[in-house]
């Protein structure tokens, strides 16, 4: 393995050096059809799901295959992608902002070749390469983080969990049986890259244990004032240890007043809270970020902790399939799952779907959980 | 033969869903097997090894990278993360394996070209593994090591004419979606304003100055599908101020049947014969559509351009002319003070290039605000918490608007400032306490 180099020179790295040219343009990679017709669209339609037909102005039309992907690929995955667009789109395909794939044709004699194609795909171990699906009334593609396979902070893995799901709800991938779209999503810990805050369903790993503190290497790794600083609920304050009588700078817990962020370990690799018991998953329910119909909404906990159960998190997706079947089967036509929450009320949705209320679910953090109580006489039994 | 033994992982492998631990495994043995004969610049083997320490992380319930580590291409503050594992003497082909974003194009399209070059690239100086896309939008190439870096942003910039995104706290790299380039609901050209802003921002996106990140993300049309007003500190929200076009033909040919609604979205089961006045009519949330006879009526003064009736009867209900943004601030994840969405600071601006209000009149006084007054970590969301709406609305020098509110305040607690009250806060005891005695 002899380092090659490309032709940067660390002696003089300031010599030829480019900078500061941001992104390629995007309509360089427009296919023809796109780039013809942008801004005059005219109107859309799913074919089937999965398959959408774009009609514009001047009567030309796109078809759009779209596909759901892991959002963790392989070079050798995106490699058999760019085959696929080669072979029938031209050399152009695109990704939605959910993670799944899209193959554009300019005409619908090529759709069905298209499809075949893609059905035929399939991965050693089984699984479908490019399940086509993800439109219309259904269930998307879950958005997720990084979780075990990349991220320092995770209290789950995020492509496992979202495997499994995605598993569970495969049909419905496929089909568009549902009031309204769903949209499900997965952060891994609180940071929540992305916007699990405001999904239909939100699957987002939480530990349960305040942090350990490495009071050894504390002072050496980190900011004190800092960690200190980062605690939302001031459950962190500057203490003095001895060890191997050796007295050391470091910090305490007040272990009854944290919540379990992670925020000191983000300032302090010493405070680290990862632990097998302690880590797992919150389900949260009901949001949405369209305006339409209603305002955009948070989701709420409606579960307040699942244990991690590597491999296939088997409570997880069932807890979701059997808020989702709920859903299918109670909610009318273009009503998203928070509205339909609020419609029949939440001692409803919790009944319906068959999930417990526990103390855990009363909100309790600052002024925000005061406006969750109830202060009306209307509630049902 | 792998070369960990993955007996969890391979429980992914079934099922239908496409399998990442299937794509690990066939990137794992294509790179053992070197067909092309790659001179890999990173361990050959760094995927067996990921699928390893992935692996260890299953058995453990806890995750093995380590928080630690500052790497960056030189004049850079973001774009690239460090990451270790820490069980490198187990899975020392990702000892280092180092996180780059790379700056996605607008709309994510691509040509084959473009992603067989990043992917060639990639091979011979990376772990071929990626995300398409991160979270924020990127394209992130995961695991290579300290010295490719430099290598990497070398070939990117000088072969493939392509820049790194932003980490850290700066801009991060802005997203959009689709927009007009196939989306008949865009009110204004999504991909063209994220791409002017990305470039005329590009000192902010790669060197961090500000008290926290900062995020962009553009929606063409009030239904979010970058969900934008959650998840960035200004989202641009396409709108229009006009009427709605109606086509009172095709409104008659979705009650007779001959057009499907919602553009076949529910097409997976019998929800009855299209009632229009059940379905569009009577959910219309400001009750401003009717019918008269056979033609559908908007009181457009009154709409809230929600975008349902639209939805339904893309083919009837076209967006109006006079079209813009909206421009909502503050939006984030709960860390720290809880989750916020975004809140409306600018009703409605015009959004034609070069954007050049929008850049002096919006983005850059609410930046000088935040980067005088906000703290260490504190995203502008929580500063407008702290500071409040008000002194937002002074920033940006806008007149106050009953839109931005959803209501007016329900408690009296009126911070009057001196400056506002006749006279001024100085009084004089002594004259006080001539017609008040003590
Ligand atoms: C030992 C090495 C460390 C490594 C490898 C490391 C790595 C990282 C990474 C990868 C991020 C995420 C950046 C992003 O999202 O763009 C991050 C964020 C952060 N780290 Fe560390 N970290 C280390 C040590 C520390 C220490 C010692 C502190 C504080 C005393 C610290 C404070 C932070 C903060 C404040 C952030 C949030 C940055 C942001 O606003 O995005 N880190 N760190
Ligand atoms: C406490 C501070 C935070 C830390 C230490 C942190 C750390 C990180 C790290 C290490 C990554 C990179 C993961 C990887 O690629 O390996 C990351 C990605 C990201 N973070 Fe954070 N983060 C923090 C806060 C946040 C917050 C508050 C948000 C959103 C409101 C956020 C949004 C994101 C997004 C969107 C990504 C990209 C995720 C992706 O790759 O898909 N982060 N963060
Ligand atoms: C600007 C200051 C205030 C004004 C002008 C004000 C005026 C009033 C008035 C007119 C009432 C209704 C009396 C009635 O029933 O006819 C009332 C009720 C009341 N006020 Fe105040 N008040 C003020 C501040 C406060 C403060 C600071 C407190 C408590 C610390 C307070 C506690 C109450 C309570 C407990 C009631 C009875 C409420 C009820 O029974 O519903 N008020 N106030
Ligand atoms: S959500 Fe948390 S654990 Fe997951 S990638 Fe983001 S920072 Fe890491
Ligand atoms: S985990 Fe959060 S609440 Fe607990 S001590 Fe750390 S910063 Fe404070
Ligand atoms: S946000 Fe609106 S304009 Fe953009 S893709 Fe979605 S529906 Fe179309
Ligand atoms: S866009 Fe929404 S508010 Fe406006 S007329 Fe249509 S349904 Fe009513």
């Amino acid at each position: 393995m002899a380092f090659i180099s490309s032709g940067y020179n660390p002696e003089k790295p300031m010599e030829d050096r480019i900078t500061d040219i941001g992104p390629r343009k995007y309509d360089e990679f427009y296919p023809p059809v796109i780039a013809k017709n942008k801004g005059k669209w005219l109107y859309h339609e799913y074919l089937q799901p999965g398959v959408l037909v774009h009609v514009a102005e001047s009567g030309d039309e796109v078809y759009t295959v779209r596909c759901g992907g892991a959002r963790l690929m392989s070079t050798s995955h995106i490699r058999e992608i760019c085959e696929i667009a080669d072979k029938h789109c031209g050399g152009h395909v695109r990704w939605t902002t959910r993670n799944n794939i899209e193959f554009m044709v300019d005409n619908k004699s090529k759709v069905q070749p298209l499809l075949d194609d893609l059905a035929g795909r399939k991965f050693k171990g089984g699984s479908f390469k490019f399940p086509v699906g993800g439109t219309g009334a259904g269930v998307s593609n879950i958005v997720h983080t990084q979780g075990w396979i990349h991220c320092h902070t995770p209290a789950t893995d995020a492509s496992g969990p979202v495997k499994a799901v995605m598993d569970e709800v495969f049909a419905d991938f496929q089909q568009h049986r549902m009031p309204a779209h769903v949209r499900v999503s997965l952060a891994c810990c609180l940071n929540m890259c992305g916007a699990v805050h405001c999904s239909d369903i939100a699957i987002l790993g939480y530990h349960r244990k305040p942090p350990m503190l490495d009071h050894e290497y504390l002072d050496k790794m980190c900011e004190i004032p800092l960690a200190i600083a980062a605690c939302p609920t001031a459950a962190i304050k500057p203490a003095k240890v001895e060890i191997n009588g050796q007295k050391l700078n470091s910090v305490a817990v007040n272990n009854e007043r944290c919540m379990f962020c992670g925020n000191c370990y983000t300032m302090c690799p010493s405070m680290p809270l990862a632990d097998t018991e302690g880590d797992g998953i919150v389900i949260m329910a009901g949001g949405k970020v369209s305006n339409r119909i209603s305002a955009p909404k948070f989701s709420k906990v409606v579960v307040a902790f699942i244990p991690n159960e590597a491999p296939r998190w088997p409570k997880t997706a069932e807890t979701i399939k059997q808020m989702i079947e709920a859903y299918a089967k109670d909610a009318r036509k273009y009503e998203r799952l928070g509205e339909w929450a609020e419609r029949i009320g939440w001692e409803r949705f919790f009944e319906k779907c068959e999930l417990d209320f526990t103390h855990h679910l009363i909100d309790d953090f600052r002024d925000p959980a005061y406006y969750t109580w109830r202060q009306t006489t209307q509630f049902k039994f | 033969m792998a070369k960990h033994e993955t007996p969890m992982l391979d429980q992914l492998e079934s099922g239908p869903w496409p399998s990442f631990v299937s794509d690990l495994k066939q990137q794992a043995e294509k790179r053992a097997k070197n067909a092309e004969g790659i001179e890999f610049q990173v361990p050959q083997d760094a995927v067996e090894d990921l699928l390893g320490v992935l692996e260890l992380s299953y058995k453990h319930g806890r995750t093995h990278w380590k928080h630690g580590g500052i790497v960056g291409v030189f004049g850079y503050g973001g774009g690239v993360i460090g990451r270790y594992c820490d069980q490198p003497q187990m899975f020392p082909g990702v000892a280092h394996f180092h996180t780059m974003r790379i700056n996605q194009p607008g709309g994510k399209f691509y040509t084959t070209k473009f992603l067989r070059d990043l992917c060639d690239l990639w091979d011979f100086r990376g772990s071929g593994i990626t995300n398409m896309h991160g979270s924020t939008g990127d394209i992130i190439f995961l695991g290579t090591t300290t010295p490719q870096l430099e290598e990497i942003f070398y070939e990117l910039t000088h072969k493939l004419d392509q820049d790194l995104g932003g980490s850290g706290s700066n801009l991060r790299t802005p997203a959009d979606c689709i927009g007009q380039a196939r989306c008949e609901y865009a009110c204004y050209d999504t991909q063209a304003l994220c791409y002017d802003l990305t470039n005329e921002y590009q000192d902010e996106l790669h060197r961090p100055a500000f008290p926290y990140k900062f995020k962009f993300k553009f929606d063409g049309c009030p239904n979010c599908c970058v969900a934008s007003i959650a998840r960035s500190d200004l989202s641009f929200i396409g709108t229009w101020k006009d009427d709605i076009k109606i086509d009172q033909a095709a409104v008659q040919a979705y009650i007779g049947g001959e057009i499907v609604p919602n553009a076949g979205a529910h097409s997976g089961r019998d929800w009855g014969k299209f009632d229009i006045q059940k379905e569009v009519i009577d959910l219309c949330p400001t009750g401003c559509m009717a019918m008269d006879g056979k033609t559908l009526k908007i009181n457009n003064r009154e709409c809230t351009r929600c975008m349902h009736c639209i939805n339904v009867m893309p083919r009837a209900l076209r967006i109006g002319d006079e079209r813009g943004v909206s421009i909502l601030a503050g939006a984030k994840a709960p860390i720290l003070d809880g989750a916020q969405m975004g809140t409306l600071v600018v009703p409605f601006i015009e959004c034609e290039p070069p954007y050049t209000k929008i850049k002096e009149e919006v983005i850059e006084p609410l930046w000088d605000w935040w980067m005088e007054e906000g703290k260490n970590r504190e995203r502008l969301g929580e500063l407008m918490k702290r500071q409040g709406l008000q002194k937002v609305i002074e920033v940006l020098g806008v007149d106050p608007d009953p839109r931005m509110v959803q209501e007016p305040r329900s408690n009296p607690y009126i911070f009057w400032k001196e400056e506002e009250v006749e006279g001024g806060w100085e009084r004089d005891i002594n004259e006080f306490r001539k017609h008040h005695l003590r």
